[in-house]
């Protein structure tokens, strides 16, 4: 008698146990449909100053204190960055990005998630990061194939001041 | 009652008193569930420190090992991944059913506010410790993990540069990344344990080990679905490709998805407010606390029983500070005491045979003391009549708290000493004794249950003495919401007392002056 109430107790333990092991990785997720990938357009980068740099008097300088001396003094604010991402001819993003920082001198930062149906697709990604008030400083234009869940993201290079797909 | 709490508590006594039948009382799980994730703990430390041999840091060879682990050495490292990973789910759902039973229970406010409230970081603690665990493996599932958390994160004001965007793209995660994360999966547990030392520091005699029986076959079922079900890795990480269509674990990553629903500021919110609301529940609304036991050193012989008893460490033995030739006294911590009166069961000068003037013990509770307990007892016996004369002493918080005519209530039955019941018998104040308390898995005062026991079957000082007839004594537990099932025991009960003989007193002693007879109240009650 004692030894089968230690069977049914064992029993009902190892089928507790066996619910929390089965729903440990069931029943299945899916971030996205069947058929899609995603295009991620994500980057880091600092927008020109808000002002123009000064180039500081030889007066000015000797006021600074000696371990302070600098030539120029430029305005420590960024400007937003300004970036648009078109997909098959269509508006998918627009967006002023502000810098980061409390003092807004940090870069602007994107990171942005698209999830569209796989295939081929026009993808276009321009970016405003200077004074000018219209058109782009930078853009990149790309047909694309777009395989079920790629992650397709495109980037921007400072170093070379262009946006890059990969 | 709060009706979420009833409906709960309704939930539990639905699965607790048949596991009550098929355990036992002593061995129900679900009365051991602060044990239990105790004992989970522990299971994921050693067999966590059993892995660590075998797993390597790096970007393919963390994926590598912990494939090596678990196809090439499976029947014993692959049995230890398992038992790691399974036994770390067991640990979430002991916590939540733990948290949901103590709210169900009123276990979380008054005293116990601070083991309520320290259990909040003990839930934050066990998911950072689980989702880093995750992340080591780097398998899709990992890499689904790395970025949702990394995003989660980025959404918080405090980094510079996303660092989600070191799992979007390939060549910017490096085999360092992995050693932190290590280091993450060991520190943060560490400092769990430490945090689950806090959680018990307030508890008198904590449960921190299941009965061993119990930790058995939780072993022998956790070895059994390992077999059964291997913890397996879900393909190698690529950042290239979205993870999709990957098995989660919904015990400790059931957000994760509703990031993608809500956004991660919604998860943001809404985790706030559920800490916000754990945390202040202690005090929405506070618990009506009645007044803390008071000491009366001169009926206090410093015999530290009630200090051995308290549940909630409420009294502490302290050197003397009168004349008497005792070294110490019992000094009770206002802010920790409940008054649940359990001391004054355990005092030994707890007698309601004491002739003196006014019946005074060495601890008692001022709001009702055992000078009123010994007088609402014999107030109710005079109204008892019949062949079976049954006085019922209930817990209020047990079953047959709601009674009335031949029921006296208190905060918990072990307030009752034991020659308390010697008293009623052998002065003839009733033919038997129910002593009604909670269900015996879960007693509102821990230890209460547990001491009326061990204090009837003489293994608690003060015992039950021998000469009292133990058939006219019963004891019922039974929860508040089986009030009919303690009745029916009750009933049955007073059934079998009125078939017994007329019991033979065994008292020498008269009556005292100071104490009257049932009759004697008749009596004034009737010329009054």
């Amino acid at each position: 008698m004692k030894a089968l109430r230690w069977i049914g107790q064992f029993v009902v333990i190892a089928a507790l146990f066996a619910g929390v092991a089965a729903l440990s990785d069931w029943p299945r997720y899916s971030q996205i449909p069947k058929d899609a990938g995603v295009v991620m357009l994500s980057f880091v980068h600092g927008a020109d100053r808000k002002g123009e740099c000064r180039r500081l008097t030889p007066e000015e300088i000797a006021k600074l204190p000696p371990n302070m001396r600098r030539v120029q003094d430029c305005p420590r604010g960024r400007r937003a960055v300004y970036v648009e991402l078109d997909v098959d001819g269509r508006s998918a993003y627009r967006a002023d990005l502000p810098p980061t920082g409390i003092a807004g001198d940090g870069p602007s930062r994107v990171y942005q998630r698209f999830v569209l149906p796989a295939g081929r697709h026009d993808v276009a990604v321009r970016m405003r990061d200077s004074a000018r008030a219209d058109g782009f400083d930078h853009e990149s234009r790309k047909s694309v194939e777009l395989m079920p869940d790629q992650m397709l993201v495109i980037d921007y290079r400072p170093e070379n001041g262009s946006f890059i797909f990969r | 009652m709060n009706p979420i709490r009833k409906v709960l508590r309704a939930g539990f006594e639905l699965i607790e008193r048949p596991f009550d039948r098929l355990f036992g009382p002593a061995l129900n799980p679900v009365a051991q569930l602060g044990a239990l994730g105790f004992f989970f703990f522990w299971i994921v430390a050693v067999s966590g420190i059993y892995l660590f041999i075998f797993f390597d840091t790096g970007i393919e060879r963390a994926y590598q090992s912990v494939e090596y682990i678990s196809r090439d050495q499976w029947f014993h490292a692959g049995v230890m991944r398992s038992f790691h990973r399974y036994a770390s789910d067991l640990m979430v759902v002991m916590v939540l059913v733990h948290l949901l039973r103590e709210f169900a229970y009123d276990h979380y406010r008054g005293v116990r506010w601070f083991s309520w409230f320290t259990g909040l970081p003990i839930i934050w603690l066990l998911y950072v410790s689980g989702i880093t665990g995750y992340w080591l493996v780097w398998d899709k599932l990992a890499q689904f993990v790395a970025l949702v958390s990394s995003e989660l994160l980025d959404w918080l004001p405090i980094f510079g540069e996303p660092i989600a965007r070191n799992f979007i793209a390939t060549g910017t995660l490096t085999s360092r990344f992995f050693s932190l994360m290590v280091f993450m999966h060991v520190a943060v547990p560490l400092f769990l344990l430490f945090i689950m030392w806090v959680h018990i520091l307030r508890i008198s005699r904590p449960k921190v080990n299941p009965p061993r029986m119990l930790a058995l076959m939780s072993l022998a079922a956790l070895l059994a679905v390992s077999i059964w079900k291997p913890a397996l890795s879900q393909g190698p990480a690529d950042l290239a490709r979205v993870p999709n269509g990957i098995g989660l674990d919904w015990f400790y990553l059931p957000l994760y998805p509703l990031t993608e629903l809500w956004g991660n500021g919604s998860v943001w919110a809404f985790l706030t407010a559920f800490s916000l609301m754990i945390a202040l529940m202690p005090w929405l609304p506070p618990l009506r606390r009645a007044r803390a036991a008071e000491v009366d050193l001169e009926h206090c012989n410093g015999c530290a029983r009630c200090a051995e008893d308290c549940p909630y460490e409420a009294i502490k033995m302290v050197r003397r500070t009168d004349d008497l030739p005792f070294p110490t006294e019992a000094e009770v911590n206002p802010s920790l005491c409940v008054s649940c009166g359990i001391c004054v069961g355990s005092c030994p000068s707890s007698t309601p045979f004491r002739r003196t003037e006014e019946l005074k013990t060495g601890i008692d509770l001022p709001e009702y003391s055992l000078r009123q307990l010994r007088e609402r007892v014999m107030d109710v016996a005079s109204g008892l009549s019949g062949p079976g004369r049954v006085l019922v002493l209930a817990c209020e918080h047990g079953g047959a708290a709601g009674r009335i005519g031949d029921t006296v209530v208190m905060p918990c039955v072990a307030m009752a000493p034991p020659s308390l019941i010697d008293f009623i018998l052998s002065r003839d104040l009733a033919d038997g004794v129910v002593v009604a308390g909670c269900a015996e898995s879960a007693c509102y005062n821990r230890l209460g249950v547990q001491w009326t026991e061990q204090r009837f079957a003489a293994e608690r000082d003060p015992y039950l003495r021998a000469r009292v007839p133990r058939e006219r004594i019963a004891t019922v537990w039974a929860s508040a919401l089986a009030a009919s099932k303690a009745e029916a025991e009750i009933v049955e009960f007073a059934a079998r007392v009125a078939a017994m003989p007329p019991k033979r007193l065994r008292s020498p002693l008269p009556v005292s002056s100071t104490v009257p007879t049932p009759k004697a109240l008749q009596t004034e009650r009737g010329t009054t």
